[in-house]
Parts: structure tokens; C-alpha cells; sequence
């Protein structure tokens, strides 16, 4: 095999009118598309959930501020979570998932395309079915209501009693059909990297990418089932008179925690597993060695995988279970630190004796690691089942699961934007703005993250629309407020450098970063079919071996 | 404190050349000396900070607290400097040779290795922490515990005190603990509605009220005074102003205080129209006053509203202005609350407040 009689010249289509163009969009089983459409759409409520965390921010700027009322402050939060998670990161890794797979494999589409496409348009469907409440959700306070009941969406708060209107059954429809997209989307990744693979690829020669993608996509069909459970009992509670959570007719409200947390902790590890993997695949190229102990982080991989089902309670700690409920906790919750540091250690064992290049995707991927050294450090605290009933549902926490969720997973994802965007869009980012934004990002993210864990060592509950004045909680809200400024400007800046190199940008060429698998051996955009001739590999750097033959990894591997 | 701490850390370190490398230094040691400096005083604070505690179980997380703080944070100054130690000595140079570094795809040893240390760190943590989790969880209350009910409601605190018939609400009085003749309080945990959180970090860990289950938390205060807190788990539109005060009391002080709450109410003449007033309209429906007519249960026992230093759970201070303003529109102190606005024409609403403000 060689890249040259893989990568065909992309043919060049022939421009059509503009209402072609969006049918055919919409219509497209192409998993290049479908993955383009999930970011887009992704980047789209990413601005929607900044804005409703900017309103939070604002309100919190002062104690006993007036900048919203507390009806709309609940729904700040309430929105913001379920926004963030389920129709941002979800999204937006099911999108570089779908891109990525089939072209690293060697494949030429998902295993199948029309489920692919269905699963997309069913999450997007989620989206607006949530948003929707904004205008339909009829609810306590008048016409138009969101949900107002918190991203997990405790009972017996979303009981009838204490929810009238719809608001409430807004947000369990939507999580209901977004579900089944994900599901969708698991099964189809599962499949592709199961049966798809390139002729030579066997499992242990998958680029870290697809292995991550594969324990991704196998925990969301464990994980999104009970979610799927529990909101079908939310509805039957709310609309056929079932008592499953309604306390005031003997329902349990533990039973909701449950079910929401057994899909909720794993939720964690869908969302940083896909991250784990973009920066398994560019620290390695940008410190110019193959990724340190393969084996090691396809099983510590897969080791939390196992672990992470058996963690949810310790988001209970409070809720007052046994001391050996606790105890049992406590303990399966520390050990998922082993296989986490063990990652974190082979990312430095790539880097070590390596030559690192500090290009943005670089940049963000180092970010990544400082904070999700501390996220992880934060989170063995927080394991500490008496050290969490000082801290669980504090800022601390909130600070906490944002360093981990922004802190680790959107730096991954930042980075695997400017790595991939050549490949997606045939032309470069402007590196200079790229810098720019990782320094803008990386200072607002420090300000607003860092000091927020304070107020929570100070007492501070979250979901509190306003406080007190003399508690000590001021300077650490003005400061956390600030940082959200330098935030938005470097996202400004992100979509601006994407909308302007996307036009502007200089063509990329096949392989601008030197990398070693094979979605850099077709061209860039990749043609329709992806490959020309379906590629041979022989080792888990085919690029590499055909750029060193000398030296190719298979004699290593 | 902060600043003094963070110069002392400071001064620790030997000056380096380059600031940036400086810079992260700085905010190393920042963030490392920021938590502790918090834990200056013991005693009562306007702070409800988690590392200046007065009570046993609040006393033994501080102490784990710390014991993971060192450990975490060893982990994070080993981790972190070599980090930094590998972006700055294997960055590319520019005018260096562009040839591949050697190609090494792992070590058998070194995964070993870091499997091993972090999993014997894993273990001390672990019984560390169970140890707590026991000894906090699993104590038993001693013959001369008091017992106390608190029930949470949206958006209010209900404290009952079975073996001494007394009901008041959002301002629990505890006798003080001597460290060594404990007398601990043992407060049943239950919800009238929704889910809601107890949480006074200066004397305990939180513990949530949940409807149909039965939870329970201890304190032994050693320090008299007032401690704050709030509900810390979302429970609706006035979460944010579900506020808690605990007063630990002298031994005499809090006798006094049951005495007084043994009482009924004595309403003097002079406030008779406010009465009639009040037991002729909606307030009863929610409110009790012991001794009279009012017996409602779903909002505050207002026998002693008096005795307490707040109203509406806390929001706002107990004077005659805000009362009256809790009366006719709750909404400008707590919206959402429900406290409906009376609707009363100005001689009833200050004839009404008289009488509340009778109620010692």
C-alpha cells in the first residue's frame, strides 16, 4: 500500500444552487456530513448554554442582585446542564466520532449510514423539543416556561404537585427521543469498529481513537437504558397517575437518584473517553513518537469502562446510606483513579524524550492534561465520603465537575477542532488566532474555575439564584464572574478563525501535520467514498511505515 | 491572611530567572495555601467555613479533609512538575535538527510502577476514609442526647423537640457540648415536600431531608454562638433563601430558652384588635400560635416569633419594618415563597403586626 494510490484528487463537484445544496444535506447518510451537521449543531447550543451560564454569572456578580428573577435564574441552571451535556458534548463527540471512525479504519461509511442519519436527526429533534418549552411549556409561571427543575431533575420536585404545567415534560421528551439518537450512534460505532476495520487492522493495531470510541459507544447503550427507563416513568407518574417517584402517593424519591445516576457518573466517562481520545492521537504526533504503552491504555480504558458503572452513588453521599453503602462507594469510586492516572502518565511517557511541537491542538491538549490532573485530584477528594458531605452540592463541586468537563473535555475537543479542521474543510486555521484563543481561553477558564471551588469551601450551596452579603463569598463571585468574559471573546474569536479559514484559509494538502493514520492518506476534504482503493495496514501507524521504510513499526508491534 | 500565607510559601522557594516559570509557581502555591488560610479562628463565623469547625463530626472531615489535601497535593507537585519539566526540556528548537526522536513505545516497568504506587496510595485513602465514614455514621447517641425533629418544607425549616413539646421554626437552639461530658444532639431528618439538604459546615457534613425516609446527623458544638447555614439541595423557586441559623447556648442560656418556649402565648389586651384580625383570616390556615385558634401546620409556629432573630427562614432580619413588608407583599423579600401577600388595608396590617410583635 502506499498513500499515493489512496488518495485520489478530490473530485470537484460542481457548485449547484443553494436549495440543492441544503437538500442534499439534509438527506445525506454520509458519515462526513452527518459528523459535520452533529458539530454544527453542537456549536450552535454551545452558544445557546454560554449565554444562559453568562445570566447565571451576571446575576451572581453581587449578593442580592436583580438582574433575574429566581424563576428564571432555575431555569438558567436547568437549561444549561441539560443543554451542555446532552446537546453539546454528547453531539459534538458523536460528530468527530462519525468523521473519524470510517477513516481511520480504512472504511468507506458507518456500518449503517440511514440508522446513522436517523439517530442524527432524532437528537437534533431532542434539541428543539427542549427549547420548544421556552414558547409551549406552560407552566407555573405563565405561557412559555422552560424546566426549572435542575439537570438531574430530582424527585419529587418533577412530580405533578410540585411542577404543574409542562415545562417538566419538555425536558423528560426530549431526553427520551435524544436518547434513542444515542443509542443510534452507539450501536452504529459499535458495529462500524467491531466489523468495519480495514483489511491487517486487527484490534490491537486500531488507532486509540477507535478503542476509546468502541468502550464509548458500548457504556452509552448500558448507560442511556436506564435514563430511558426513568423518564418513561416520570411521564407514566405525570400523565397516567403512576406513583413511581411521587412521594405524596408513597414513591421513592432514592429510586429517581438511582436510575439518573447509574446513567448520570458513567455519562462522565461517555463524554472524556471520546477526549482521552483525541489527545491520544495528537500528543503523539505532535511530540513526534508513537503514544507511550498502547496495551496499557486500551486497558485502563477499558477498565473504567468496567468501574465507572459501579461509582453512581457516590454522587449520594449525602442522601444518607449505610456507612458500608458509603464505604463501598468511597472505595470503588478511588480505585477508577488508578487507570485514570496510569493515562495521564502514558500521555507524559509520550511526551517524554519526545520533540514537542507547540502548535495549537498541542497547546490545548497540554491544557488539558494540567487541568485534568487537578479535575482528578478534585474528584479524589470529593470520594472522600465524609470530605463530600462538606462539599457535595457546594461550588466546590460545581468548580470541580466543570474542570473536568471543560477543563479536560472541551480543551480535547478545542484541540481536536484545529487538528481535524484541515482534514474537514481542506484549508488551515490561522495559527495565530488559534494561540490566541487557547491564552484568552486558558486565562478565563482559570479565573472562573479555579476560584469558584472557594466559595464552596466557604459554605456556598449551587442553584442559588442569590446570597447573602458578609459571608466571604463576594470577591470569589466578582472574580469567577470576570473570567467569563475572556471566555466568551476566545470563543468569538474560535468561531470567527473556523468561519474565516473555512473560506480563507490556506489549502491544507492531504497531511499537513506529518500524523500516521490513515485519515491523512486521502485527501482533505476526503472524497464521498473516502478511499479510492481500500488501504493494507500492518502496523497501528501505517502513514508511519510507508514514511520510514526503513524503520516501518510493524517489526516492533 | 491569604496574602501573608502565599508570601511565606513564597519565600520558600528560591527566586527563579525566567517569570513565567515564576508565574506558575505562584499560582501553585496559591492555590495550595488558599484553602488553609481560611481556617484561622474557632469559634462562630459570619464564614461558614468547613475548615473552621466546633463540632465532633465537623472535626473529624477537617482532619481527613487535611490528610487528603497533603496527599493530593504532593500527587499534584509531582505530576505538575514533571509536566512542566517535559514542555520546556523537550520542546523543538527551531534551528535543532528536525530528524524523529527515538521511537519508544512503552515500558513494562514503568506502567508497573505506576500502577503499584497509586494503587498503595489508593489503599491509605481508602481506610482513612472508612475510618470517618464509622466513626461518624455509626456513633451511638449517649443517655443524654437531645433529641431534635427537623422537617424541611419549601421553603422553611420546622424544628420540634419531642421530649420537651416544643415547635419553632429556622432557628434551632442546641445546648453548648463540654468535650468531656458530651451532650450531643440528634437531629431526625424528614421532609414535608420536596428534597432538601441540612447543611451548617461549621458543626457537620450535610445530610438530606427526603420524603418518605427517615435520615439523622449529630453535632456536639464546643464553642457557644450563632452558626449559619442553608438548604443545599435544590427544593424549588426559594431555595437560594431556605437559610439556617444554629444556636449553641450556655446550659443556662438554653434553659432559659425552653422555659420560654414552654410557654403559651400571652397576648396582652392592647394588641387584642391585631388578634381577632389574625384569627379571623387566612393566617390561621397556616400558622399556629399555641393557646389560641391558630393551629394551622403549613407554614412557621409563630407562638415565639419573637424569640427569633429572622423571618422568613432567614431573609430577612426580624424589625417591624420587614414584618410588616413580609405581611403585605411577601414577594418584595422572598418571591416565590408561599406566603401569600394579606391584603390588608393599612390599620390591619399594623393592628396584625402588633400582635405578632406581642408574641414574645
Amino acid at each position: 500500500m502506499s498513500s499515493e494510490t489512496i488518495a485520489l484528487a478530490g473530485v470537484h463537484e460542481p457548485s449547484r444552487p443553494v436549495g440543492v445544496l441544503l437538500h442534499s444535506w439534509v438527506t445525506t447518510v454520509d458519515h462526513k456530513r452527518l459528523g459535520i451537521l452533529y458539530i454544527l449543531y453542537a456549536i450552535l447550543f454551545l452558544v445557546i448554554g454560554g449565554i444562559e451560564a453568562t445570566v447565571m454569572r451576571i446575576q451572581l456578580i453581587v449578593p442580592h442582585n436583580h438582574f433575574v428573577s429566581p424563576q428564571v435564574f432555575n431555569q438558567m441552571f436547568t437549561m444549561h446542564g441539560t443543554t451542555m451535556i446532552f446537546f453539546v458534548a454528547m453531539p459534538i463527540l458523536f460528530g468527530f466520532g462519525n468523521f473519524l471512525i470510517p477513516l481511520m479504519i480504512g472504511a468507506r461509511d458507518m456500518a449503517f449510514p440511514r440508522l446513522n442519519a436517523f439517530s442524527f436527526w432524532l437528537t437534533a429533534f431532542g434539541g428543539i423539543l427542549l427549547y420548544f418549552s421556552f414558547v409551549g411549556g406552560y407552566g407555573l409561571y405563565g405561557v412559555g416556561a422552560a424546566p426549572d427543575v435542575g439537570w438531574f431533575a430530582y424527585a419529587p420536585l418533577t412530580a405533578k404537585t410540585f411542577s404543574l404545567g409542562h415545562s417538566t415534560d419538555f425536558w423528560t421528551f426530549s431526553l427520551l427521543v435524544s436518547g434513542f439518537g444515542s443509542i443510534g450512534a452507539a450501536v452504529n460505532f459499535v458495529a462500524t469498529i467491531l466489523c468495519l476495520r480495514c483489511p491487517g487492522m486487527t484490534l490491537s493495531k486500531m488507532p486509540l481513537l477507535a478503542w476509546l470510541n468502541l468502550v464509548m459507544g458500548g457504556l452509552v447503550l448500558l448507560v442511556i437504558s436506564p435514563l430511558t427507563a426513568a423518564q418513561v416513568m416520570l411521564a407514566l407518574d405525570r400523565f397516567l397517575g403512576a406513583h413511581f417517584f411521587d412521594t405524596q402517593a408513597g414513591g421513592s424519591a432514592v429510586l429517581w437518584m438511582h436510575f439518573f445516576w447509574i446513567f448520570g457518573h458513567p455519562e462522565v466517562y461517555v463524554l472524556v473517553i471520546p477526549g482521552f481520545a483525541f489527545a491520544s492521537e495528537i500528543i503523539p504526533v505532535f511530540s513526534r513518537k508513537p503514544i507511550f504503552g498502547y496495551p496499557i491504555m486500551v486497558g485502563a480504558t477499558v477498565a473504567i469502562g468496567f468501574v465507572s458503572m459501579s461509582v453512581w452513588a457516590h454522587h449520594m453521599f449525602t442522601v444518607g446510606m449505610s456507612s458500608y453503602g458509603n464505604t463501598f462507594f468511597a472505595l470503588t469510586t478511588m480505585v477508577i483513579a488508578i487507570p485514570t492516572g496510569i493515562k495521564i502518565f502514558n500521555w507524559l511517557g509520550t511526551m517524554w524524550g519526545g520533540r514537542l511541537i507547540f502548535k495549537t491542538p498541542m497547546l490545548f491538549c497540554i491544557g488539558f492534561l494540567f487541568q485534568f490532573l487537578i479535575a482528578g485530584l478534585t474528584g479524589i477528594m470529593l470520594s472522600a465520603a465524609p470530605f463530600n458531605w462538606q462539599l457535595s452540592a457546594s461550588y466546590f463541586v460545581v468548580a470541580h465537575f466543570h474542570y473536568v468537563i471543560v477543563g479536560a473535555i472541551l480543551f480535547t475537543i478545542f484541540a481536536a477542532f484545529y487538528y481535524w479542521f484541515p482534514k474537514m474543510s481542506g484549508r488551515l486555521y490561522n495559527e495565530k488566532l488559534g494561540k490566541l484563543h487557547f491564552w484568552l481561553f486558558v486565562i478565563g477558564f482559570h479565573l472562573t474555575f479555579d476560584f469558584m471551588h472557594i466559595p464552596g469551601l466557604l459554605g456556598m450551596p449551587r442553584r442559588i439564584y442569590t446570597y447573602e452579603p458578609g459571608r466571604g463569598w463576594e470577591i470569589w463571585n466578582l472574580i469567577v464572574t470576570i473570567g467569563v468574559v475572556f471566555q466568551a471573546v476566545a470563543i468569538l474569536i474560535f468561531v470567527g478563525n473556523l468561519l474565516y479559514s473555512m473560506f480563507k484559509g490556506v489549502p491544507a494538502g492531504n497531511d499537513p501535520w506529518d500524523a500516521w493514520t490513515l485519515e491523512w492518506s486521502t485527501s482533505s476534504p476526503p472524497p464521498e467514498y473516502n478511499f479510492a482503493m481500500i488501504p493494507v495496514v500492518n502496523s497501528r501507524r501505517p502513514l508511519w511505515d510507508i514514511k520510514h521504510p526503513e524503520d516501518p513499526d510493524w517489526q516492533y508491534e | 491572611m491569604t496574602w501573608r500565607l502565599f508570601e511565606k510559601v513564597r519565600k520558600l522557594f528560591p527566586p527563579l530567572r525566567s517569570s513565567r516559570h515564576r508565574g506558575l509557581l505562584l499560582l501553585a502555591a496559591t492555590l495550595f495555601s488558599l484553602p488553609t488560610s481560611f481556617a484561622f479562628a474557632q469559634g462562630p463565623s459570619a464564614v461558614p467555613d468547613i475548615f473552621n469547625t466546633v463540632s465532633t463530626p465537623a472535626d473529624a472531615i477537617r482532619r481527613l479533609s487535611f490528610f487528603v489535601l497533603v496527599i493530593t497535593g504532593l500527587i499534584f507537585v509531582v505530576v505538575f512538575s514533571l509536566l512542566v519539566y517535559a514542555v520546556i526540556r523537550f520542546r523543538h528548537h527551531s534551528t535543532g535538527d528536525d530528524r524523529e526522536p527515538p521511537q519508544v513505545y512503552g515500558s513494562n516497568q514503568m506502567e508497573l510502577a505506576w500502577t503499584v504506587v497509586p494503587v498503595l496510595i489508593v489503599l491509605v485513602l481508602f481506610f482513612a476514609t472508612a475510618r470517618v465514614i464509622q466513626s461518624v455514621q455509626d456513633a451511638i447517641p449517649p443517655a443524654n442526647t437531645l433529641n431534635v425533629t427537623a422537617i424541611g418544607h419549601q421553603f422553611w425549616w420546622e424544628f420540634r423537640y419531642p421530649a420537651l413539646g416544643i415547635v419553632t421554626a429556622n432557628e434551632l437552639h442546641v445546648p453548648v457540648s463540654d468535650r468531656a461530658h458530651p451532650t450531643p444532639t440528634f437531629v431526625k431528618l424528614l421532609s414535608a415536600d420536596t428534597d432538601h439538604s441540612f447543611w451548617v459546615p461549621q458543626l457537620a457534613g450535610k445530610t438530606d431531608l427526603i420524603p418518605n425516609r427517615i435520615n439523622s446527623i449529630w453535632i456536639d458544638p464546643h464553642a457557644t454562638g450563632m452558626y449559619l447555614g442553608q438548604c443545599a439541595q435544590y427544593c424549588g423557586t426559594q431555595h437560594a433563601k431556605m437559610l439556617l441559623r444554629v444556636y449553641v447556648d450556655s446550659p443556662e442560656q438554653f434553659g432559659a430558652w425552653v422555659a420560654a418556649q414552654k410557654q403559651s402565648a400571652h397576648a396582652p389586651d392592647s394588641v387584642a384588635a391585631g388578634r381577632q384580625i389574625f384569627e379571623t383570616t387566612a393566617c390561621i390556615n397556616c400558622h399556629a400560635v399555641s393557646g389560641t385558634v391558630a393551629n394551622g401546620r403549613f407554614g412557621p409556629d409563630l407562638t415565639h416569633l419573637m424569640s427569633r432573630d429572622t423571618i422568613a427562614s432567614g431573609a430577612a432580619s426580624n424589625t417591624h419594618e420587614n414584618l410588616k413588608l413580609w405581611i403585605h407583599d411577601p414577594e418584595a423579600i422572598k418571591p416565590g415563597s408561599f406566603m401569600p401577600a394579606m391584603n390588608l388595608s393599612a390599620h390591619d396590617l399594623e393592628a396584625v403586626t402588633a400582635y405578632l410583635e406581642s408574641l414574645k
